[in-house]
């Protein structure tokens, strides 16, 4: 009946806002696929107990319903429509990976414990362990920001200065040629008889793996600026220190900041291995811990919160650097 | 006559002044894999305060070179170069270089790039008012926030101009400024060149490949030889400003000189 009435309205010339008729549909089958995921969950035996079955129900159930209301009553024009027309097939497939991914772990045990974990498994490991988990994220961002920050801020001067000077570079490129290709991870043992804490030596060893990619690109970026832009400068009367600040550095910013990015990622993949290092927190260490004693749900669930974190600090660096580079828009 | 000749001095003195320069048997070599590749041959060349020179010759002759040595951003290998009998060691923005690209700093806005000169030398704060009028003089007050990429080409070029005029420079050196642009452009550009100067009254030297475009433009047309350049021959052009294409004696003027240059038309 409802959809009849629904047709014979679409069916007549616009009484009513036009617009007012367009459903968000992917919201509604993604709302159907997540209801799935709550049904499979609650409705099917576990084949050994991981709790926060109810919990990960509700949660799955709750999103369900918030998507069938968003596709009935939500936004109709506008960047809110936009994003939701933009990310509706992704919410389908959440909720079909979600529900399969419970049926093969904890419904049917096909991909067993303890080497699997269902989503309820790693919701029980966020709700039983959040204090401890919380703390290890402050651990590790803090030796990220640390060991990040000093490789940023030490690599782009460096690489400043190594694609400016020559007399940097005779005596610097050979050097960051060969300690370049070697991993930061390499340096452990003796960093670890240098630096007086093991705090120091990991906030070294990050730094290091992050500062290296700044060096070499914000070098042969500043090495590669055209040279009409400094006899343009010196011919306005423009001393060294404007040449440097304001010629070689923001002609060269795009390669510092693809240094930046891949910095980040290494700093990333460095920080898990320097918390292994006598830490006593930290994402790392967790992880570490927890798979010594077989405990996989938490190490995936720490898994998902490092991946979560790196991809947020990419997208602000991405934001930061379309903030800084917006003169460039056309031609990148 | 008379008035020819009043036209040739109507070009009255701004606040930069203008520039008398010497050229005394320069010579500069390239250095080619070790090998020095001669470019200018003992160039004289005299350029009167206020005179507006245009220098022609086959491409690849250096006139380019001779533009950047007067410039001061290199040195000749032999020779000297003076203005006002000052000797020329160095790059000084009272000397400013105008490029065939408009080689703008693409990452300022054109205020930014008017004001570099006066940023660059820690006057900017004073003289902000300087940028305002020098954009408004190129007539691009409605872009003043644009970036470089966002001009079209004959905008970006004047950008380039008011980047120069900006410091009240002396002596304007043109390598080609117009040479990239679409005719129609390239001709609204060759009028406000002329009129800039003449109510700047900067020296002005133009390389050009353009014969028609340095009869429009110069009091003087200096023709260049092959490499290693000589100068070749010289004329005077006393015709009044704003001129004509089809004036007789510029036509005639134009035959002239493409026969210095071997071209018979």
């Amino acid at each position: 009946m409802s959809s009849a009435t629904q047709a014979l309205q679409s069916g007549a010339p616009s009484l009513a806002r036009p617009t007012a008729r367009q459903l968000w549909l992917s919201g509604l089958y993604a709302a159907a696929t997540w209801a799935a995921a709550a049904v499979v969950t609650i409705s099917l035996p576990d084949v050994t107990p991981w709790g926060a079955s109810g919990l990960f129900a509700t949660i799955v159930g709750g999103g369900a319903g918030a998507l069938a209301l968003l596709s009935v009553a939500g936004p109709r024009a506008g960047r809110g429509r936009e994003f939701l027309d933009h990310y509706g097939p992704w919410f389908v497939v959440i909720g079909v990976w979600l529900a399969l991914w419970e049926l093969t772990t904890a419904k049917t045990g096909w991909l067993p414990k303890p080497f699997f974990s269902p989503p309820t498994g790693l919701l029980h490991v966020y709700v039983t362990e959040w204090r401890r988990l919380l703390i290890c994220i402050g651990y590790s961002l803090r030796l990220w920001a640390y060991g990040f920050g000093l490789g940023a801020v030490v690599g782009y001067v460096g690489g400043v200065a190594l694609g400016w000077s020559k007399r940097f570079a005779y005596w610097g490129m050979p050097i960051l040629k060969l300690i370049g290709p070697v991993p930061a991870t390499a340096w452990i043992p003796c960093t670890f008889y240098f630096f007086p804490t093991t705090f120091d030596a990991s906030v070294f060893i990050v730094a290091l793996a992050s500062g290296i990619p700044v060096t070499i690109l914000t070098a042969s970026g500043v090495a590669g600026v055209d040279r009409v832009y400094y006899d343009v400068g010196r011919n306005l009367g423009a001393k060294s220190w404007y040449l440097i600040t304001r010629i070689a550095i923001p002609a060269s910013a795009s390669h510092t900041f693809v240094g930046l990015f891949m910095g980040l990622y290494y700093s990333f993949a460095v920080l898990v291995v320097a918390e292994m290092l006598g830490a006593k927190y930290g994402l790392g260490w967790y992880i570490q811990f927890q798979s010594n004693y077989s405990g996989y749900a938490n190490v995936y669930a720490t898994i998902v919160i490092m991946a979560l974190l790196c991809a947020g600090i990419v997208k602000l660096l991405f934001v930061t650097r379309d903030r800084l580079l917006c003169w460039q828009k056309g031609f990148i | 006559m008379a008035a020819q000749a009043q036209a040739l001095r109507a070009a009255p003195t701004g606040a930069g002044g203008s520039v008398a320069i010497e050229l005394r048997s320069v010579s500069y070599a390239f250095d080619l894999h070790g090998e020095p590749l001669p470019v200018l041959d003992s160039i004289d060349l005299l350029v009167a305060a206020g005179e507006f020179v245009a220098l022609l010759g086959p491409s690849g002759c250096g006139k380019s070179t001779l533009l950047r040595l007067v410039a001061g951003l290199d040195r000749p290998s032999a020779g000297s170069m003076s203005g006002d009998g000052e000797e020329i060691v160095s790059p000084d923005p009272s000397r400013i270089l105008v490029f065939q690209d408009p080689t703008l700093f693409p990452w300022m806005t054109v205020w930014g790039n008017v004001a570099a000169g006066l940023d660059a030398r820690g006057a900017l704060a004073h003289h902000r008012g300087r940028v305002d009028e020098t954009i408004a003089l190129v007539d691009l007050t409605a872009f003043e926030r644009a970036y470089p990429h966002q001009l079209s080409g004959g905008m970006a070029q004047r950008a380039a101009l008011a980047r120069a005029l900006v410091n009240d420079p002396a002596l304007m050196l043109l390598d080609e400024p117009l040479g990239k642009l679409d005719s129609l452009t390239r001709l609204t550009l060759q009028a406000e060149l002329v009129s800039l100067w003449r109510k700047k009254g900067f020296t002005a030297i133009l390389v050009t490949h353009d014969v028609e475009e340095a009869l429009q433009l110069a009091s003087r047309v200096v023709v260049l030889s092959e490499r290693p350049a000589h100068v070749k021959a010289e004329f005077k052009v006393s015709r009044p400003y704003p001129r004509h294409r089809d004036d007789p004696e510029l036509v005639a003027l134009r035959r002239q000189v493409l026969a210095t240059l071997g071209l018979e038309t």
